[in-house]
């Protein structure tokens, strides 16, 4: 079997223009099966918008698309119905209950089976916590309730793939951590969840991978380990003799030191040796009341890749 | 076959969606007032009516309750009936792409011309409640304010009551026939914006134009070609007998008009982004 069926998500310079504008530039994919792949941009980077590509809603300007081993668009059909997903928010009948919501939506699919129908429902209210809200209608149902319901639409069935864009918007700190340990708990079932967000703290609790958009590009991607890797460490030491200090450490090789007062940072190795430098320092009768390894936080780099200002970049 | 195919269990979801809507009742409400308020307004002025004046058949109502009906429906059919069936026709694909439900139908997945389909029938299904609405309650409330008996029609001839409320489905059948070219341009229209009312407008300024074209007489030889145009005939089904050639070439009028906005709306539909 060739590598590309270890892929729940491949594709391969997808380009979606809108007008003038490229949404998105070219990327390519490669979600892994079984990973939990976090797909992180500012707001405006054009992740929703390769998510209505993925899912067949908005046509491929360029590139190709293979969703769990189809080719999309073409046998979207055959891959829908072990996709599971949320667009940009939870939308339903507002006068309609959340379970004849879901009921609708099951009727929809064609391949669904009629008889399984309740039982299916109930068990993915159940799931996201809703089974005593269900009869409520859906204006009565506040944005977590909403936004519950339309993780429970997506696992009406059985899915390989779930895609989850901003699973976590408009939920309180409750809602948002029974969010996540919901989609703990399924990837942990051994499905593959691609999980869009702007929220990097969410990506690192929950991600295997990561693809880093920004201003329709990918910037970065790998496993979440790969990409940490990728910032550099900082030694910061302070001392009560700092030219001394800066002397010993030159003579090990480290450049580029900053002084600030009476603390050091200088870039180092992800694996130095701080305690060895630490004892350095005293035996050359230096009194150091603090050292220690910086590594590199996600987010530095993550504000390196997108650009740090808060204005929508187009 | 069909219930596999089509979707039986999509077909009964729509109709559930739309009589679960209260707008859907509070329209068929509406359309029940029409023939109630023209009875009660004849009720409590009949002496003042002479024959033939006012809408045809109203000088009749007093003699015959069960000419309300017929008489509601000459009344609702330009622009009241209309109006409410351009709503549901407008709200098809629009409504859905509205409150974003369409992007979680068709990633389902629904499939999107057996969604069109689906929305067409439902929109039909609407019609003929609308239709039946106003005939069943016309003859409930003209047989409470006036006698019913058996029917002298245009003609002269007398038909008996269970003949008369056979014609009555049938005008409800006729009328609804009658407006199926417009809900395929509704659905068409409803297909080109996420914002219902626009569409329902879109519907509704259509069937005014159309009657406008097919007022003026010097527009004689476009006539035939408007949707519109047979939409009064049903007058023929109180002949005797039963004059049904205007019948057949509405239908053939009303399927040309479904083959061509179906086929826009399939067009449109099946190649268009779902942005909202
Ligand atoms: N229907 C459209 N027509 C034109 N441009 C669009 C359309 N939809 C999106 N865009 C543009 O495409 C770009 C990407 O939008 P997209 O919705 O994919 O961003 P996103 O990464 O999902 O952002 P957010 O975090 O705000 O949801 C934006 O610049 C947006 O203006
Ligand atoms: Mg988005």
């Amino acid at each position: 079997m060739d590598s590309s069926s270890n892929l729940a998500i491949e594709t391969a310079g997808l380009v979606k223009q809108f007008g003038s504008q490229r949404a998105v530039a070219g990327i390519s994919l490669s979600v892994p099966r079984g990973s939990v792949f976090g797909f992180l941009g500012p707001n405006g980077s054009g992740k929703t918008t390769t998510i209505r590509m993925l899912l067949g809603l908005a046509d491929v300007t360029e590139g190709e698309i293979t969703l769990l081993g189809n080719s999309i668009p073409k046998d979207l059909d055959t891959a829908l119905p072990k996709v599971g997903a949320l667009v940009e928010g939870p939308a339903f009948y507002p006068y309609m209950s959340g379970r004849n919501n879901l009921f609708r939506m099951d009727a929809a699919d064609r391949n669904s089976d009629a008889k399984t129908r309740a039982s299916r429902v109930d068990a993915a209210l159940d799931r996201v916590g809703l089974t005593n809200a269900a009869s409520k209608k859906v204006h009565a149902y506040s944005l977590g309730m909403k936004q519950r319901l339309g993780l429970a639409n997506a696992l009406l069935k059985p899915r390989e793939l779930l895609v989850l864009d901003e699973p976590t918007n408009g939920l309180d700190p409750q809602g948002t951590r029974e969010v996540r340990n919901l989609i703990r708990s399924l990837a942990s079932e051994g499905i593959t969840i691609f999980l869009s967000s702007h929220l990097l703290s969410e990506i690192e609790q929950l991600c295997t991978h990561v693809a880093v958009m920004s201003a329709g590009s990918i910037v970065a991607q790998g496993s979440l380990a790969e990409l940490r890797s990728h910032g550099q460490s900082r030694l910061i030491a302070k001392v009560d003799d700092v030219d001394k200090s800066v002397e010993l450490l030159q003579a090990q090789g480290f450049a580029k030191i900053k002084i600030s007062g009476d603390q050091l940072t200088t870039p180092a190795d992800a694996e130095l040796d701080v305690a060895g430098i630490n004892q350095l320092l005293v035996k050359n009768k230096i009194g150091v009341s603090e050292i220690r390894l910086e590594h590199p936080s996600l987010e530095e780099y993550f504000v390196d890749l997108t650009g740090e200002g808060f204005e929508v970049v187009r | 076959m069909f219930a596999k195919s089509l979707g039986l269990s999509l077909m009964l979801s729509e109709l559930k969606v739309m009589f679960t809507r209260r707008r859907t009742w509070a329209m068929l409400f509406a359309i029940a007032l029409i023939p109630i308020l023209l009875a009660t307004a004849v009720y409590l002025s009949a002496d003042r009516l002479a024959p033939g004046e006012g809408p045809p058949f109203l000088d009749r109502v007093t003699q015959n309750g069960l000419f309300t009906g017929f008489t509601a429906m000459l009344l609702a059919m330009p622009l009241f009936l209309p109006l409410t069936i351009s709503v549901v026709a407008g709200d098809t694909i629009a409504g859905e792409a509205g409150l974003g439900t369409l992007r979680y139908l068709l990633i389902a997945p629904v499939g999107r011309a057996r969604l069109l389909v689906v929305k067409y029938l439902g929109t039909i299904a609407f019609t003929l409640a609308g239709t039946f609405t106003l005939m069943i309650a016309g003859a409930i409330i003209g047989a409470i304010y006036f006698p019913v008996g058996p029917i002298t029609l245009l003609s002269g001839d007398v038909i008996q009551i269970p003949e008369a409320l056979w014609r009555m489905a049938l005008v409800a059948l006729y009328t609804t026939v009658s407006m199926m070219g417009m809900l395929a341009l509704g659905l068409f229209i409803s297909t080109l914006t996420t914002i219902p009312v626009g569409a329902m407008t879109g519907v509704l300024i259509a069937s005014g134009v159309s009657q406008i074209l097919d007022n003026l007489p010097q527009l004689s030889w476009l006539h035939e070609w408007l949707f519109t145009h047979y939409w009064l005939d049903f007058a023929d089904i109180l002949r005797q007998p039963m004059e049904l050639s205007s019948f057949g070439s509405n239908l053939l009028l009303q399927l040309g008009y479904i083959a061509f906005f179906g086929a826009l709306a399939y067009g449109r539909f099946t190649s268009k982004d779902i942005l909202s």
